[in-house]
């Protein structure tokens, strides 16, 4: 699905990681204009590594709304490199690197 | 420190129009009292914080706003306006040799009075009069790529003051200012409510779950990226003669055809009301 | 000041099994959820069923804008050793709407949730070893103007 927007930015020892990843976010609950399930698509987990080392694993419900946005805080500098990828529940998949800034 | 914004856009040769137009003293009057009704009836730091609209009223939608604005849902749809702004017609020739201002200040530059047409010009029709006059087709009004280029032009005039002068020595821009005015207050549809009675009587109260916004500061943050056009189909944005529709429908009254001279004239009177605050930029609304 | 309501043990625990005893979780609502998932949405519901009040920043509207992009975000950097911070949304078929590791991240986390309805939310914050939660209620409405 997902073209992710990654943004690292460091401040004072901690990078600000935030990002948005475009997906449906589908709960396979809603229904189409037929009448019919639109089936679940949604991001399952999400994992964000700092210099190669996993930082954060996430397990991501469809409760997570459309083109999810996340922000998480990685002690580290400007330089850094930091990744964030995710699967999700129909085996799609995606990740994204970018510097600190 | 306000800009003058020079409001000709015809030549200067025929008969002695005003280099710099002067403000009508009725349409001066109206702002200080619509402004000053304001400022003192809701705690303000200062006019530009009127800009935020409901978020300015409650620090429950305020950090919802900041929220959002994190990382905005729009940033794509800016750069894709971006792009369009400066990709070359099929002639060569791109959309800022339509304009005469440098490109930051497009935004406040309208809507203004057009003597020689004795119309208002605003920015959204200033954009499809430069495809057409170009040889390109046209492009829908209100939303989608009209509506991320106008985003665009008002993110890069953050800063800049809004100054819609309707010539003093012009009956016929007054005449359009009134009837912009006449429209504000009127009321219509089903549910026989006018603008001012929303966004004047009732601002900063509740319509069922949405806060009323109040009517100065309205005009500083157009186009716009609002959640609910961006539900299902939509990407979000949208400019304020689409908006004008909408709140028409809201109060079950049929909605006017964009750019035509309701919505121009109320556009004029409605921006005019907003005089002496800063563009701020393209924003999320609910 | 955000009220805080007060999970009551009896309440998280026993409301999924007895949804599960009921028959009440279908089988469609396993589309929605693997049974990974549930089971990690049943464990952090007793977690949170027996958690002490937290002391971290819980940051989530009262009155939500638009029940489809609701912001909660937890800040719980100042604990040391944070582990895990989940979300849940008591009102929702499986309430877990995400659960955070940390393996050298701070515990801060911030996202974007759904919901359909008003719904008690609870932020859970697990360090070193113990648990603790806050809840705050998210209302949803329908909007006049633009909903």
């Amino acid at each position: 699905m997902g073209k992710i927007k990654l943004k690292p930015k460091a401040r004072k020892g901690v990078i600000k990681v935030k990002a948005i990843v475009k997906h449906p976010m589908e709960t396979g609950f809603r229904k189409d204009k037929k009448g019919e399930l639109i089936p679940a698509n949604h991001i399952d987990n999400v994992t964000v590594t700092h210099n190669g080392t996993k930082v954060v694993d996430a397990d991501i419900g469809a409760a997570v709304s459309k083109d999810p946005y996340f922000q998480f805080q990685v002690p580290g500098a400007k330089g850094d490199e930091v990744t964030l990828a995710y699967t999700d529940n129909n085996g799609g998949s995606g990740s994204a690197t970018a510097k600190s800034k | 420190m306000k800009k003058i914004i020079i409001t000709m856009a015809t030549t200067a040769l025929l008969s002695s129009p005003v280099a710099l137009a002067q403000q009508s003293p009725a349409v001066q009057a109206d702002i200080d009292a619509f402004q000053s009704y304001f400022i003192y009836n809701f705690a303000n730091s200062g006019i530009n914080s009127f800009s935020k609209g409901p978020y300015a009223m409650s620090d429950d939608k305020m950090m919802q706003f900041e929220a959002i604005m994190e990382m905005p849902p729009f940033e794509d749809l800016l750069e894709k306006g971006e792009e369009l702004w400066h990709k070359p017609f099929a002639n060569g020739k791109i959309f800022s040799s339509c304009f005469k201002e440098f490109d930051t200040e497009i935004r406040a530059a309208y809507p203004r009075w057009n003597h020689n047409k004795g119309k208002v010009d605003t920015l959204e029709q200033a954009l499809i009069d430069c495809l057409v006059t170009n040889g390109e087709k046209k492009w829908g009004t209100g939303k989608g790529k009209h509506a991320w280029v106008a985003a665009y032009l008002t993110n890069i005039g953050v800063g800049t003051v809004i100054n819609v002068i309707v010539p003093a020595d012009d009956p016929a821009a007054l005449a359009a200012y009134n009837d912009g005015k006449r429209f504000y207050y009127a009321k219509r549809g089903q549910l026989n409510m006018s603008c001012a009675n929303c966004h004047i009587d009732n601002a900063g109260k509740r319509a069922r779950g949405n806060t009323l916004s109040t009517g100065l500061g309205q005009t500083t943050h157009f186009p716009v990226w609002r959640g609910k056009w961006a539900k299902s189909k939509g990407d979000g944005f949208g400019t304020i003669q689409r908006r004008y529709g909408g709140c028409n429908k809201q109060v079950r009254a049929k909605p006017f055809k964009r750019h035509k001279s309701q919505y121009d004239n109320l556009e004029f009177f409605h921006t005019a009301m907003s005089n002496g605050m800063e563009i701020s930029g393209t924003e999320y609304r609910e | 000041m955000k009220r805080r309501l007060f999970l009551k043990s009896a309440m998280a625990s026993s409301a999924v099994v007895t949804a599960v005893g009921a028959g009440l979780l279908t089988p469609n609502m396993v589309f929605a959820a693997s049974d990974a998932f549930k089971a990690t949405s049943d464990a952090a519901s007793s977690a949170a069923a027996g958690a002490a009040e937290g002391t971290f920043k819980f940051k989530a509207p009262k009155i939500a804008e638009n029940g489809a992009v609701v912001p909660v975000s937890v800040d719980a950097s100042k604990m040391s050793d944070v582990s895990n911070i989940s979300f849940l949304v008591q009102s929702n078929a499986t309430p877990l709407a995400a659960s955070f590791n940390f393996s050298g991240a701070l515990g801060f986390v911030s996202t974007r949730i759904k919901m359909g309805k008003t719904s008690p939310v609870t932020a859970v914050v697990t360090a070193g070893g113990s648990v603790s939660a806050i809840t705050s209620e998210i209302k949803v409405t329908v909007g006049g103007c633009g909903g």
